[in-house]
Parts: structure tokens; C-alpha cells; sequence
């Protein structure tokens, strides 16, 4: 195939698809096996230094923000990161530990501009960043979850976003005329909230799925949080509900309000109050330091951040849901 | 339209502004902000049956209340469907969206939006969130419109970054580097005019409607680049009383945007 152009982004992680299968093949157990352990467990056995992780699904929609909690707390060093969202990504950056981001949409929408990504790009914290948009981003995900080394789209093309993506242009060799191939994201570990999952992996998600039936597929790791354990049973009496099924999951982990400050849809709603203290603390360097202190490293795990935010709030947040149906 | 208002803010016009183009029974892919605003207010007044596409998978939402996030509950409240990321931008790719609108912090002479980087890439002096599904509206959508506020901070010769693709360099630069064919912006909806592009010929942009009040010389003080001007250029209408009235009681009562 003739190659046309060349993004000079780096290949993060370059794809080896046999390497794919093969660790399928020998590291993905097919067995029901129970995988329900605790946050600190799930974190310390599958996030280690260096790991590619991702989070699904956008910031302040159905986020694993109490994984992503576990993740700041301990500490894992040099992780490089697919970043679309923000609340989930501005704790992992500002918690110090991100080396590389692959840059997909990181923003607060209708906060604006991050503060802590600002910071972390503009004064060269963070040096290796490349850039994707949402489609190329998904589809890389998809040839993964295909098997695929890439897969041909028709955006990027033309722009910056592509000059500084690791993506290529070539002349395709049906009809000669130019397309974009982006590579195969393998990810080392996806955290992937949902709404249920029985303690072998198998879940449910309601509402939209966003990126995470290709999340799943496209991962080495998955570790779930699930607002609700559910019994097999239920998995098995409509199987049609099953977005991710268990083989692809490592760990499964309760976590009631795990999105919190984002919503889970019907679930609950956005904690709009806790989403502004959030923005505000991440104005400055300090104010971080102390909203860290107090929200990450200051509580053991999911339960007592739960037990600070307290329960005629959660219970609120849960009436403010129903309106969503 | 109902009876005319004098008391409004530039963002509200530019909010019904854009709600006017809404076109009722078409595919309009709805990006994070503004566009929600005018949408909503489309939807409420003008197209009831405008199907509001959001990237993450919401389909034909009734925007009874205001989004804060593409992905959030009220893209896909009482929807046609619930889908994924992947779903949407395969619809996209494969011709489906009519309109795209979307924001950016700065666009050139050819509708080319940037909101990765002000500076330099290596060195910005404000880093901005990147494209998210931008690029892809640009790139896939029959036809792109773009809201923005207007100055010559924003309204510039060249892109400090090429996020988004419009007419690129001209006349065929789109189809060369590959996008698909009959694809581009429409208008540049700002808060002193609509503009549009001369789409047949230079494929520059051009002043296609101005704001009540404001004159041509103002736009062209404000834009930091040589605008083509027609000889006649018409004036939009005022907000009016129902159009305020929603946006303001029903869309945004808390002020978030207006």
C-alpha cells in the first residue's frame, strides 16, 4: 500500500495483534470464576507502573471515579492514558502519575477548560501527547476489539489533528483514492463503570453504552465497578442486556454512587454541588493539594468517601434521577 | 414570528439565530454548549421533529431540559434510541447527518476551526480540550455550521491549529486530501452577523446576514481577515418576545451560557 503522509505522533502502544490473541488465549480464563474483590485488591493486582489505562465514559457520565480513586491512593507510577472526559483524568494527572496521554476531548464542557491539564501541557509536566478525534479514537478501539492491526476512516484527514495523530494517510488499493488507517488500541487496563454485573463479569448497562462495549473488547484488563451484584440468574434471563460478557473481565467490584460526582443515568443524578467544588479546587496547585487531602487520600476507600459525602445527599441525588426516566 | 423584543444579549441572537436554521425532519449533530442552547430552543419552536444526534450515543432526545455534557442523561430523555460512540460516527461517516454544529475558539477565511491549542503545539500558551467528535462533524456532516463569538482573537487569517477541517486551502482541497465529497461548512453563526461562504467559487467567507444594529464596518473591524462582502446584505430579525422568553424561562433558567 502506498503511504501518503505520516502523522509524527507517537505510537503510544504500538499494536501486536498476535500478541493480542495469544494473550487471550492464555490469560483469559473461559471458567465462571468469582471475581468480585475489593477496590484496593482490583487496583494493586491489575494497575501497575507503566499500565495503558483507560476510563469510561465521559468525565461526569458514569465514570469509575471510586476505581479511579483507589488508583490515585495508591499510587501507580509512569501510566499513560486515553483521555476523553476530565473529572476522572484530572485526578489520575493531578495525583502525578500520567506520563503519556493520548488527547481525545479534555474539557469540563460546561465548566470550560481544565485547569489541571492546562497546567500539566503548558508547563511541560506532561511531554508526550498525541492527538485523536472521537471517531478515529473509537475505531481504534474497534480494530482491537476486531483483531485487526487498524482500520480505514474518513476523518483526520486534511487537518492538524492528523499532522500530530500517529495515523496514516494511504492511496487505497480498491479505488485509488486516499484514506486514513489509525492503529489498534490495545489498552493494559480498562476501569469501566456499569450499572450491574454478576461476580463473574457478565453487565448490564442502561441508557447509552458510549465507548464501553469496545472498551472491554479492546483491553488486556478490564475491571468493572457495579453500582448493583446481581445473581446469574438475572444475567441469564435476559441475555440480551449483557454489554460486556465475563471472559472479558478481571475483577468486578461493588461500588454504590461509583460515579460520584457524575450521575449514573436512572441511577442518579450529576452532584452539581461536588462538581463545582471540584472545578474550583483545581484553580490552583494548593487548592488540589487540599481537595486530594481531603477526598482521595484523606478516606481509606469508596465507603468512607461515601460516609463524607453522606446519605441524605446521595438519597437526593437518587429523586433527582427518577425525572431522567 | 411573534412580536420582536429589544431587550436581549448578543449570545441570545446568536442562540435563535442559529435555532432558525434548524431545519424540522433532518439529522443535526449537536456539540457540547451553545449548540444545545439552539437546538432546545429549535425543537421547543420551530422543529419539533429536529433529531438531535449527540456523538455518544443519544438519538432524537426530546431536549425538554438543557444538556451539561454530551453523553449526560438528557441527550437520549425520551429518545428514539440509546446507542454507543462507535454507532454514531458510523452513521456519520456513512452520510446521515445533514447539519453539524459545533464551536471553536478560533476560525480562519475557510471555516477551518481550531480548539486543540492557542501558540504553539509544543509550547501553547493555552492548552484547549482537542477535538473530541469536532473533527469528525466537520469532516463527515453534508453540511457544518459554526457558532461563535466574534472578534479578531477568534476571527483569524490562519488557525494557530487546523483541529477541524472546513474548505481547508479552497476550491477541491477537501475532496484531495480525501474527505468526502459535497461536504462543508454552510454558516458561521457569531454574535454580530451570519456569515456564509462563497461555496461556488473562492469557498472564502462572506457576510450573509448582519445582526439588527450593527453595520457592515463593524464585522469587518472585528475580523481579523478580508471578508467577501455582497452589495445588498440583509438584516436579521430581532430575538422575539417567545424566543427570549423560552431561553430564558425554559432552557437555561439558571444562566449557565446566556
Amino acid at each position: 500500500m502506498n503511504v501518503l503522509d505520516t502523522g509524527h505522533g507517537e505510537l503510544i502502544q504500538p499494536p501486536d495483534m498476535d500478541a493480542f490473541r495469544e494473550w487471550n488465549r492464555t490469560h483469559k480464563s473461559r471458567k465462571l470464576e468469582d471475581k468480585l474483590m475489593d477496590e484496593h485488591e482490583a487496583i494493586a493486582r491489575f494497575v501497575t507502573d507503566g499500565s495503558y489505562i483507560g476510563t469510561e465514559l465521559y468525565g461526569t457520565v458514569r465514570a469509575p471515579m471510586s476505581l479511579v480513586r483507589e488508583v490515585v491512593r495508591q499510587k501507580p507510577k509512569n501510566l499513560r492514558l486515553a483521555a476523553q472526559g476530565a473529572l476522572d483524568l484530572d485526578l489520575l494527572l493531578a495525583g502525578g502519575q500520567i506520563d503519556a496521554i493520548e488527547i481525545v476531548y479534555y474539557g469540563l464542557e460546561v465548566y470550560g477548560v481544565s485547569h489541571i491539564f492546562r497546567r500539566a501541557v503548558e508547563s511541560g509536566q506532561v511531554k508526550r501527547c498525541v492527538e485523536w478525534s472521537n471517531a478515529s479514537f473509537t475505531w481504534r478501539l474497534k480494530a482491537a476489539a476486531m483483531g485487526v492491526p487498524f482500520l480505514p476512516v474518513r476523518s483526520l484527514l486534511g487537518t492538524d489533528t492528523f499532522k500530530y495523530s500517529a495515523a496514516k494517510v494511504v492511496e487505497d488499493p480498491f479505488t485509488g483514492s486516499k484514506v486514513c488507517l489509525v492503529p489498534a488500541l490495545v489498552l493494559d487496563v480498562s476501569l469501566i463503570h456499569v450499572h450491574r454485573a454478576d461476580r463473574y463479569g457478565n453487565a448490564q448497562i442502561e441508557g447509552i453504552n458510549g465507548l464501553a462495549y469496545d472498551y472491554a473488547r479492546a483491553s488486556k484488563r478490564v475491571i468493572l465497578s457495579a453500582e448493583e451484584i446481581i445473581d446469574t440468574d438475572e444475567i441469564r434471563r435476559h441475555p440480551d442486556r449483557t454489554v460486556i460478557p465475563y471472559y472479558l473481565v478481571d475483577a468486578v467490584v461493588h461500588a454504590p454512587y461509583g460515579s460520584h460526582p457524575g450521575e449514573t443515568v436512572y441511577s442518579y443524578a450529576r452532584d452539581e454541588e461536588a462538581i463545582r467544588e471540584w472545578v474550583n479546587a483545581a484553580q490552583t496547585p494548593e487548592s488540589t493539594a487540599a481537595y486530594l487531602d481531603s477526598y482521595v487520600y484523606g478516606v481509606p476507600d469508596h465507603a468512607a468517601y461515601l460516609e463524607r459525602i453522606g446519605s441524605a445527599r446521595l438519597d437526593d441525588l437518587r429523586r433527582k434521577a427518577e425525572a431522567h426516566r | 414570528m411573534s412580536e420582536p423584543n429589544k431587550d436581549y444579549s448578543a449570545t441570545e441572537l446568536m442562540i435563535c439565530v442559529a435555532a432558525r436554521l434548524m431545519q424540522d425532519g433532518t439529522t443535526a449533530f449537536i456539540g457540547t454548549g451553545i449548540p444545545m442552547l439552539a437546538a432546545a430552543l429549535a425543537q421547543k419552536l420551530y422543529t419539533p421533529n429536529l433529531i438531535a444526534v449527540f456523538e455518544f450515543g443519544g438519538t432524537g432526545a426530546l431536549l425538554d431540559e438543557l444538556p451539561l455534557a454530551v453523553s449526560e442523561a438528557r441527550t437520549f430523555h425520551r429518545a428514539i434510541a440509546a446507542s454507543g460512540l462507535s454507532d454514531i460516527m458510523e452513521i456519520a461517516q456513512r452520510g446521515f447527518i445533514d447539519y453539524g454544529f459545533i464551536g471553536g475558539a478560533q476560525i480562519d477565511p475557510y471555516g477551518n476551526l481550531n480548539s486543540t491549542v492557542i501558540g504553539s503545539y509544543d509550547s501553547p500558551t493555552t492548552r484547549l480540550p482537542g477535538s473530541g467528535g469536532a473533527n469528525d462533524v466537520g469532516s463527515f456532516s453534508w453540511h457544518t455550521i459554526a457558532i461563535m463569538r466574534h472578534d479578531r482573537r477568534r476571527f483569524v487569517p490562519r488557525c494557530d491549529f487546523l483541529t477541524t477541517p472546513g474548505y481547508l486551502t479552497g476550491p477541491g482541497a477537501r475532496e484531495d486530501a480525501g474527505l468526502p465529497a459535497g461536504t462543508g461548512p454552510l454558516y458561521v453563526v457569531t454574535t454580530l452577523a451570519r456569515l456564509g461562504f462563497d461555496r461556488a467559487a473562492s469557498c472564502r467567507m462572506t457576510i450573509d446576514a448582519l445582526f439588527p444594529g450593527v453595520t457592515k464596518q463593524e464585522v469587518i473591524d472585528n475580523t481579523g481577515f478580508e471578508l467577501l462582502i455582497p452589495d445588498h446584505v440583509p438584516t436579521l430579525d430581532l430575538p422575539t418576545v417567545e424566543e427570549l422568553r423560552v431561553l430564558r424561562d425554559e432552557i437555561d433558567p439558571h444562566r449557565l451560557y446566556i
